[in-house]
């Protein structure tokens, strides 16, 4: 483990590196090294510089307009938070998962499917495998949804073509690509027409071979540079997620499962509501972002992943047959073991994007999903809570409401909250294996984006304001002076600006 | 049957300023005649959205933006691996680039309308002065839409261009580049 680099003994003379902010990363994230005389790293820190107030957001509103106010914290998930928040209010409406309408938990699931599909596909093709396909070093000029799409055009059409197909989904089942109404508390306000599900049902087997090609490509890549993959960014932690009864990948509603690093059980087919008596949050003066943990392994112990590599080491298998074949190829890449590896994230996101499609496929086969019972109703209840595995993992959403249907209390775990420490753990993996010691170039730096990249973390939410993106590097001696500038701008220009 | 112009505004409605793109859209699908235009709206650009600009002849994107010298401006632009290729969300132009790569052919004339923009933060309303630089786009965009031709969207650009190039001038009479 690598927290003894949180805090460095002396910072007085030790140099400065800002990497600010992160690119292809979702929000603004800054990453400081501080280096000794001999550019041995003492101290890396992953900081999120913006506060989201997500709470405040939340509070003083009916709740009943929450999925689809919900849906703007975040530009890249909106369907994870439109369902979670649903899930919740379905409970202050007196509905409990098992008594949601057959065909409304099917439309819901179709709906989530899309969602993942999409994410994954746009974080793999267009995100990580420029880094994957071109080297983490590579010209940075390669580094782009661009160039992969000039040196594997077949490839990057196929990223694209999946990319729209996960929102066409998402457009059939809610009604918009945006600001959609499906889910409502107990239930969804439409089923698919005939029209909608053969529409869908046309393309779908193309999604399925490009998705089973895509594990191939990535196990391909992984397998190709095996000590490099298994090592880089590698930390080993506990891992956290939904599964169902049975044990098999969930991704929409089941128990809380917490493994271990070897593997060994510490918790299991937990009531997702009482997750308040398993996991705390720790507050650290020096970032915006909480440090959540499991409660019985402490707050040094007790941190944990979530997200892809979470659910496909977390589960016993997956009910999809192509799926659970590449999760037993995965497996057996660890002799069954728990895989530690952070790059493996890439091809457990792969795994779950197959899963997606194969579950795509059954349920636009399944009649329920034309269904006309939507709707139950309950009696009333002043506290719900939902959570769901979205994209890049568990979301925990959590309300209390007063007499009047306002939401008096709101609390959120977002999945990158949960992957906060890791995060944290693997860029000081990088920083102090990779980095330290070394003349620092933008290369080299790239490796601490590499490492963040594989979380596919959202930092923020969906704001946009144009030309915010570039990447600064500044070296600071131990007098505090500016002595070296390096800076990449959005366009992938490297300057070294004149300073002094 | 594909629509010829397709307007594309994107931003978030809850997050101050940056809803400024939604908003003009909502006046567009209030005031205009929507025969030939086809209105799209979404948080923030994606690859994907290369796929929107299929068959179209003329294509508006509408944005909020924080570095627009007057209270809107109006540019024609070409694809281009630019700004936030590396993101998640995407220029016009790096959406033009993607058509072009994976179209193999050029994409429809395209231009972008950035509305001024102050404010961002998530919760917030429309800023002051945001309400008025969308109170002025709403009336360009009016003209733009009327009978949306080719040759009156270039020369708009072209006029739109001299103007910031004027605006440029007036500070301490020397040519000051706009910030990217």
């Amino acid at each position: 483990m690598y927290q003894h680099l949180e805090t460095a003994k002396n910072t007085e003379n030790l140099k400065r590196i800002v990497v600010d902010p992160v690119s292809r990363v979702e929000g603004h994230g800054k990453v400081t090294l501080l280096l000794d005389a001999d550019n041995k790293v003492q101290q890396a820190r992953l900081h999120i510089v913006e506060f989201r107030g997500f709470e405040r957001f939340i509070q003083g509103r009916p709740y009943w307009e929450l999925p689809v106010l919900v849906q703007r914290l975040c530009g890249i998930c909106p369907v994870s938070h439109h369902l979670a928040a649903a899930k919740a209010i379905d409970q202050l409406v007196g509905i409990d998962p098992e008594n949601l309408p057959v065909s409304a938990d099917k439309l819901r699931r179709l709906l989530h499917f899309g969602q993942v599909f999409q994410s994954h596909a746009l974080h793999f093709f267009h995100l990580s495998s420029p880094d994957l396909l071109f080297g983490f070093e590579s010209d940075i000029s390669k580094r782009s949804i661009v160039a992969v799409l000039g040196a594997y055009p077949d490839l990057g059409v196929q990223g694209v073509k999946m990319r729209k197909y996960g929102q066409e989904v998402i457009r059939m089942v809610s009604g918009k690509r945006i600001h959609g109404t499906c889910a409502i508390p107990g239930g969804v306000n439409k089923s698919l027409t005939k029209a909608e599900r053969d529409y869908l049902l046309e393309d779908i087997d193309q999604m399925i071979e490009w998705s089973a090609a895509s594990v191939a490509l990535i196990k391909k890549v992984h397998c190709s540079n095996l000590p490099y993959y298994d090592d880089f960014a590698t930390i080993r932690s506990n891992y956290l997620g939904l599964t169902k009864p049975d044990g098999a990948l969930e991704l929409y509603h089941g128990g809380i499962r917490a493994k271990n690093a070897n593997g060994g059980t510490i918790i299991d087919h937990v009531d997702y509501c009482k997750y308040n008596d398993y996991i705390h949050e720790e507050v650290r003066s020096w970032t915006y972002m909480k440090f959540p943990y499991l409660l019985s392994l402490g707050r040094e112990n007790g941190w944990y992943r979530v997200g892809p590599l979470a659910r496909v080491n977390n589960c016993d298998y997956i009910n999809t047959p192509l799926a659970e074949a590449a999760r037993v190829e995965f497996k057996a890449h660890s002799n069954e073991a728990m895989v530690h590896s952070t790059l493996a994230f890439h091809w457990a996101r792969l795994i779950e994007t197959l899963h997606c499609a194969e579950s795509i496929k059954t349920l636009l086969n399944d009649p329920d999903i034309m269904g006309h019972d939507l709707v139950a109703q309950g009696e009333k209840r002043y506290e719900g809570v939902g959570v769901i595995e979205a994209p890049r993992g568990t979301l925990f959403h959590h309300y209390q409401v007063d007499e009047n249907d306002i939401v008096t209390k709101a609390n959120l775990i977002v999945s990158t909250t949960s992957n906060n420490m890791a995060m944290n753990e693997s860029v000081r993996q990088v920083a102090a294996e990779y980095l330290s010691g070394q003349e620092l170039t933008e290369p080299l730096l790239n490796n601490l984006e590499v490492a963040i990249r594989a979380y596919d973390p959202c930092l923020s939410c969906a704001t946009h304001a144009m030309g915010k993106m570039p990447l600064q590097l500044e070296l600071i001696d131990e007098e505090g002076n500016l002595i070296d500038k390096l800076v990449k701008h959005s366009s992938g220009q490297i300057e070294r600006p004149s300073h002094g | 049957m594909v629509k010829p112009v397709l307007v594309f505004g994107y931003g978030n409605l809850s997050r101050g300023d940056d809803a400024l793109g939604p908003l003009l859209l909502d006046y567009i699908e209030s005031h205009c005649a929507l025969e030939a235009i086809e209105i799209l709206c979404d948080f923030q650009l994606q690859i994907e959205h290369a796929l929107d600009l299929e068959n179209r002849c003329l294509v508006l994107f509408v944005d909020a933006s924080v570095s627009c010298e007057d209270a809107f401006s109006f540019t024609q632009i070409e694809p281009a691996k630019d700004k936030s290729y590396t993101t998640h969300t995407m220029s016009p132009a790096a959406v033009l680039d993607v058509y072009q790569s994976i179209k193999k052919q050029p994409p429809p004339l395209s231009f972008l309308l950035s509305i001024k923009a102050e404010k961002l933060e998530l919760g917030e309303g429309l800023s002051t002065p945001a309400k008025k630089h969308l109170e002025q786009a709403c009336q360009f965009a009016d003209q733009l839409l009327q009978n949306p031709e080719l040759k009156d969207w270039l020369q708009e650009a072209k006029r739109s261009e001299m103007l910031t190039l004027a605006s440029c001038y007036k500070i301490g009479n020397q040519v000051v580049t706009p910030l990217p």
